[in-house]
């Protein structure tokens, strides 16, 4: 039994799991999909008035919410899609969106 | 004790799918496989199986619905014919990639165009290449004892890749034979239960079908590569234990008057019946003439095949199948590619012969024993794409 939480990308042929099966739940959360992005919003706490308009239109849970109040990005999923940053009352201010440097 | 029966090549797979009471048996009626369906509907109907029967609006569906019962954990089986192969296509390759050992008996019909519903191999032919296990029988009592052999071949862990077992339709599918049947409990018995290392239901979440990246396609595709080649040892240890079982063994295919044979017949399914007449014909005039009847196709037993062909002075490949590459037939590009390595390559024709469920008469095989004895005599077989039974040829 092979689980996705252990992989590696240099797994040879015989230690990836047999057709393609995953055998545990939420593996998403071990992939790297923020690498997709082009855009990247950036999130300024100060002008941030927990409106909580953000976190329910973002397409992948990649605006964490603890105790009612809203965190930084999970830039580990983040496409910069760029939703978020248009429903923002506060938009340029508590959330700005541009091309990300890489 | 065994049991002495006469069934049609259609009852005989019905009475194997009966015998064995698969979990879910998905299926959609087209000539010439539609009794086998319409059987085995009725001993759901009647209680005599506990199968789950869906009964699907396509192929396309049968497939599909095997492929999720099996991965849920069920031993699931199909039948189809023709165009009802054709349109299974795409699961065919869903099936062997997610590794899932579904079994399809598969009653050999020609291809359309142009609509025709009588025998040739133009439909399992097409789907050689699409990862599942093939085996081709000659007369009733082998497509009943490939059936039952393909489940335990099919679900072995060092295999998992679902399998086909071939008959000719009407053929043999409709012509009613004698048959020694296993009991019911020796079948239960020599199948046992399917028990897949991980399912979809078995209280751990897991996921079939994911998108395979660039990074784990490769792999995958290599990994059923692998799987196919280990598939010859378990295919001859079930043949093996079958053989013990029931006193009919098997082979990856059979040598029938080969050891001193000068000119060879390469047939599969039931036309191999109509080639041994032939050959006995010919032997009883001092002709040093032999048959091989493949029986195992995929995986293709090239080292085997070049071995019992290594002595062989010129060998005709018979294809009920025109693979329209204008070079031959697909069993024709095996075999030959299977003798490139001898030291002393046996000389080779192709005939294409039957299609469209064109009658094979004694006469072809006569045609095609008379041919290489001329390919012998000239030393020369460059005309080796040839066709027997088309009229003006």
């Amino acid at each position: 039994m092979i689980y996705v939480k252990d992989a590696k990308s240099d797994y040879k042929w015989n230690e990836v799991g047999v057709g393609g099966n995953i055998l545990e739940p939420g593996t998403s959360l071990e992939v790297n999909t923020g690498d997709w992005r082009i855009f990247i919003p950036k999130f300024f706490e100060e002008h941030c008035t927990q409106c909580m308009l953000c976190f329910p239109v973002c397409a992948d849970s990649a605006i964490p919410v603890k105790d009612g109040k809203r965190l930084d990005f999970d830039f580990k999923h983040c496409k910069g899609c760029g939703v978020c940053y248009k429903v923002c009352p506060k938009i340029d201010k508590a959330i700005t969106w541009e091309e990300e440097d890489k | 004790m065994a049991i002495r029966e006469r069934l049609s090549g259609n009852e005989a797979i019905a009475t194997a799918l009966k015998q064995v009471n698969p979990d879910v048996v998905a299926a959609y009626p087209i000539t010439p496989s539609t009794e086998v369906v319409h059987y085995f509907s009725q001993y759901v109907a009647d209680g005599k199986v506990g199968t789950e029967f869906v009964a699907v609006e396509s192929e396309h569906s049968a497939m599909s619905a095997c492929i999720g019962a099996q991965a849920a954990g069920a031993r699931s089986a199909t039948v189809t014919s023709a165009c009802g192969l054709a349109l299974m296509w795409e699961l065919l390759y869903v099936a062997s990639g997610h590794r899932l050992p579904v079994t399809l008996a598969v009653i050999n019909r020609a291809l359309s165009g142009p609509i025709n519903i009588n025998n040739d191999h133009s439909d399992s032919m097409g789907a050689r290449d699409s990862g599942w296990i093939q085996l081709y029988s000659e007369n009733n009592q082998e497509a009943y004892d490939n059936y039952l052999m393909s489940l335990r071949i099919a679900e072995h862990p060092d295999v998992l890749l679902p399998t086909m077992t071939c008959q000719d339709g009407f053929i043999t599918s409709h012509a009613i034979e004698n048959i020694e049947l296993l009991e019911t409990e020796a079948v239960q018995k020599f199948v046992g239960k399917y028990k897949p290392e991980r399912h979809l239901i078995d209280g751990k979440p897991m996921s079939v079908g994911p998108y395979d990246t660039v990074q784990f396609y490769f792999e995958h595709q290599y990994q059923r590569a692998q799987a196919m080649l280990g598939a010859k040892k378990v295919i001859l240890d079930v043949f093996k234990e079958f053989g013990e079982l029931t006193g009919r063994k098997y082979g990856l295919f059979e040598e029938y008057k080969m050891e001193d044979a000068e000119r060879a017949i390469v047939v599969l399914n039931s036309s191999a019946g109509t080639a041994k007449y032939v050959c006995d014909k010919l032997r009883a005039n001092g002709e040093k003439v032999g048959v091989i009847k493949l029986r195992v196709f995929r995986p293709f037993p090239m080292a085997e095949i070049a071995k019992a062909l290594a002595h062989v002075k010129a060998v005709a490949v018979m294809d009920k199948c025109d693979s329209f590459s204008a070079v031959g037939g697909p069993v024709f590009a095996d075999v030959r590619s299977a003798c490139y390595d001898l030291e002393n390559r046996p000389l080779m024709i192709n005939y294409i012969y039957g299609l469209g469920g064109r009658d094979v008469p004694v006469e072809n095989f006569e045609t095609v024993y008379a041919a290489l004895s001329e390919v012998i005599k000239t030393g020369k077989a460059d005309n080796f794409y040839r066709h027997v039974g088309v009229r003006g040829v």
